[in-house]
């Protein structure tokens, strides 16, 4: 980390909070090369030899421990693809910090695709938390295609938190699931997206186990001329609970289309979809204002505590 | 403190133009306890809009402290001193009641704006910083709305329907807090209601009925006329056209 100039350094805070070295496993990308890693007792961090990537390997019974994986990017015209798998094992309790920052000031594009695998072992818990964050003043354009693909066996859980709030021109989010007994699996997604750029979100999770369950939340806002896109589909396939919601809200010429599938496939599935598109309610517009806001300032006001 | 002279306002319906203020003249003045009363679909709520600027008269003049604010937006009246609790209050995905009273507040401090919230019977430490989402209760969300107007302290406010969805028991209170705002805040406090006790309490009792004020003075002088009765008649008209 020492050697990273002021932009890597910035898009450290922006995409993992980092100002330092952080506690326990972490590895950092940073153009492309490794830019420093820790493997911890309980938490091994290896190169993977057949491709460009990490392993993670988390013994079984770690717990309160966690793992910081920031991606950046700062140089113009870099395109990669990096392969990430977790190997979790049972009983643990771990946090997963991923994120990518790109700065793109050329005009050449930038993209990084993450394809993130999580393993997660029996009665395991994990929380995984990514941010995206573009910037740049060149005409590159910024490119992200995240893929996350989740198996989760028994009583396991993992909770997926992500953000892309800034900056990036175009992003296509994949997410798979397949979902034991008695597991979990929660995604909370925040998209804000302006000028022209677009953002996808694709969900397809199986829940295969008895009293298995997922909750797929997005919340967007698509400003000026930027399009988003939400498909997810949920397929039951034992007794189990799915829900999905989509909840976005339209500014100017700003486009959002949701596109949900529910699959039942066995007679106690009990699947919910919940979608509302709109733009922002006059009456909320309104109030904040009879409080003394001006309208842009109650605009601003709803859309931070809606991606809050 | 608040004049309305003439004040007109049609809406279109189904192509249909209705006028729901009707020429109506009004003069508040400052220090006083107003209760606008009457029947339901009177104009009560449109009036009060009117006031607070989220709506425009086509015809007819508001003046505030000598001030016409005819044409002033929602943001400057309130700024000037104006507030309206809604009727309906107004749910909000991801604001926190900490953060609409610290908006209202202004410069007073968060514990000071937290006594509103216990005046109207709700725990500050369990309210302050729930979410004012679909989650609250009708009546937590109505009394939410009551301590947000209270906080702003300005010299006009106007409760649409502050009782309705209140509890009994909170109701007492709600009347011994309105005692209190009037004694302290020395402006004008208008309350939309329905409820006697609430017109009680009542400096000058304000009748508004088919867009119209068709009275005006204190309890004795208008009572006798809503006790009457003649709004059922009004009612039946209405379902023969
Ligand atoms: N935008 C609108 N379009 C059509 N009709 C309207 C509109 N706004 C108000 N009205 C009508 O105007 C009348 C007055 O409404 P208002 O809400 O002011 O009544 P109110 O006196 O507050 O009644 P309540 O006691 O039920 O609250 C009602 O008949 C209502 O249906
Ligand atoms: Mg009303």
């Amino acid at each position: 980390m020492n050697n990273m100039d002021n932009i890597q350094k910035r898009l450290l805070e922006e995409v993992a909070d980092l100002h330092e070295i952080p506690e326990g496993a972490y590895n950092i990308r940073s153009n492309g090369e490794g830019a420093g890693r820790r493997s911890t007792e309980h938490i091994e961090i290896t190169t993977k030899t057949d491709k460009p990537g990490i392993d993670i390997h988390i013994k079984d019974n770690t717990v309160r421990e966690s793992v910081h994986i920031p991606v950046i990017i700062s140089q113009t015209g870099l395109t990669e693809s990096v392969y990430n798998d977790f190997f979790i094992g049972e009983n643990c309790d771990v946090t997963i910090i991923a994120g990518c920052g790109i700065h793109n000031c050329g005009t050449q594009k930038s993209e990084h695709d993450g394809i993130h695998t999580f393993l997660v072992g029996k009665n395991s818990r994990v929380r995984y938390v990514e941010k995206h964050y573009g910037e740049g003043d060149g005409r590159g354009e910024v490119v992200l295609n995240p893929q996350t693909i989740v198996h989760l066996a028994e009583n396991s859980y993992l909770e997926m938190d992500t953000v892309q709030i800034k900056g990036v021109d175009s992003t296509i989010r994949t997410t798979r699931g397949d979902v034991a007994d008695n597991a979990t699996l929660i995604v909370k997604e925040k998209i804000m997206t302006h000028g022209t750029q677009h953002a996808e979100t694709d969900f397809i999770v199986d829940l295969n186990g008895v009293n298995s369950g997922t909750h797929l939340v997005s919340r967007s806002v698509a400003k000026e001329n930027s399009t988003q896109m939400f498909r997810s589909n949920i397929r039951g396939n034992n007794a189990c609970n799915g829900h999905s919601e989509c909840d976005a809200i339209i500014m100017d010429n700003g486009k959002v289309a949701a596109v949900p599938e529910l699959e039942a496939n066995c007679v106690d599935a009990s699947l919910i979809h919940e979608a509302a598109i709109g733009k922002i309610a006059g009456e909320q517009l309104t109030k904040l204002m009879s409080l003394g806001l001006t309208e842009e300032e109650a605009v601003e006001m709803i859309v931070n505590g809606f991606l809050k | 403190m608040l004049e309305l002279q003439n004040i007109s306002y049609t809406v279109t319906d189904d192509g249909k133009n209705k006028e729901i203020i009707r020429d109506v003249s009004l003069k508040l003045e400052d220090d006083k306890f107003y209760v606008i009363t009457g029947p339901n679909g009177g104009g009560k709520s449109t009036l009060a809009r009117l006031i607070s600027g989220i709506v425009k008269p086509d015809s007819g003049k508001i003046l505030f402290d000598g001030k016409d604010i005819t044409d002033m937006s929602i943001t400057d009246r309130a700024r000037n001193g104006i507030s309206f609790a809604f009727q309906q209050p107004v749910r909000f995905k991801g604001i926190t009641v900490k953060d609409l009273i610290t908006l209202a507040a202004g410069d007073m401090s968060t514990a000071d704006a937290c006594a509103y919230l216990s005046e109207v019977g709700l725990c500050a430490r369990d309210y302050i910083n729930r979410e004012v989402n679909a989650s609250l209760s009708g009546g937590e969300l109505k009394r939410i709305e009551i301590a947000v107007t209270m906080a702003r302290s300005s010299k006009l406010t106007v409760f649409d329907e502050p009782e309705a969805g209140i509890d009994l028991w909170s109701f007492n209170n709600l009347i011994k807090v309105f005692d209190r705002l009037h004694d302290k805040l020395h402006g004008c406090i208008v309350i939309i209601s329905h409820q006697e006790r609430i017109i009680n309490i009542a400096d000058e009792l304000i009748l508004i009925a088919g867009g119209r004020v068709t009275k005006t003075g204190s309890k004795e002088e208008v009572m006798p006329l809503i006790n009457s009765g003649n709004w059922a008649v009004d009612s039946c008209d209405k379902l023969n056209i």
